[in-house]
């Protein structure tokens, strides 16, 4: 069965707008995020101390370092995709919406350099 | 001329119900989340600078300090939760009324179990933050 509109086959791909990506990508986040969520606290409460040797020496760990990376990037993606829902719902004016929305890509774009070259920086160069 | 008879917007005379605060919660949970991100990675780079960078940290082992991480594994076991309970309405499964009730209970109980595991497991980890 196929739900796309005659006008959609003559446009182009997605409804209206691009709803079904965005909360098809929420979802994809979402479920990733609950493996990768309670590993990030399970190791957490499993470190028992979070000092500068123990964590270094943690991260160390490529495996650590790759799922760490992984839940950094996921998490940030899947905010990313909520920030921009709650911008839509509350900020009715269109000049401040799409200033927030593209403050929130460009935050969003930097904490996940900031994560990938700290956790590239503890893991790989700085020992 | 204003009408007093007029209908109110459900928004303005609903009563306060378990679903509706925990999707308000949901939301709410999710902002401070990501705000949160900011302090997760503010605490990657510390690391990534060394040992002395990591001091400032330090009013994360204070009172308020211990609150604010509290409130944050709060917020991030109840969207967890809460977040699987929206994945299965995505599913389709668990619309009856008395369903999204019981799942609604099971979340709470779930997320303040975790919490309170957590914690147990972690009394001394804000001090080992230095």
């Amino acid at each position: 069965m196929r739900l796309r509109t005659l006008l959609d086959k003559v446009v182009g791909p997605d409804s209206a707008q691009k709803g079904t990506g965005h909360w098809w990508r929420q979802r994809l986040t979402a479920i990733a995020l609950v493996p990768l969520g309670l590993w990030f606290m399970i190791s957490l409460a499993a470190a028992g101390d979070l000092g500068y040797g123990s964590t270094v020496a943690w991260l160390a760990r490529p495996l650590n370092a790759v799922l760490l990376s992984a839940f950094v990037l996921t998490l940030l993606y899947h905010s990313k995709l909520g920030v921009q829902v709650v911008i839509e719902d509350y900020v009715s004016s269109p000049r401040l919406q799409a200033g927030g929305l593209w403050s929130s890509l460009f935050i969003h774009l930097l904490l996940a350099m900031a994560g990938v070259i700290a956790i590239l920086r503890i893991s790989v160069g700085g020992l | 001329m204003a009408n007093d008879d007029r209908p109110l917007s459900p928004f303005y005379h609903y009563k306060p119900q378990l679903t509706s605060l925990l999707s308000f919660a949901h939301r709410l949970s999710g902002i401070a989340l990501s705000v949160s991100a900011v302090g997760l990675v503010y605490w990657l780079l510390l690391l990534a600078e060394g040992p002395q960078a990591l001091q400032r940290l330090e009013i994360l082992a204070t009172v308020p300090g211990q609150i604010v991480l509290a409130g944050v594994s709060l917020a991030f076991f109840y969207h967890l939760n809460n977040g699987i309970r929206h994945l299965f309405w995505d599913l389709g499964m668990g619309f009856e009324l008395t369903r999204t009730y019981l799942t609604g209970w099971l979340v709470l109980v779930a997320t303040l179990l975790m919490w309170v595991v957590f914690w147990a497991a972690v009394t001394d980890l804000p001090a080992s933050l230095l």
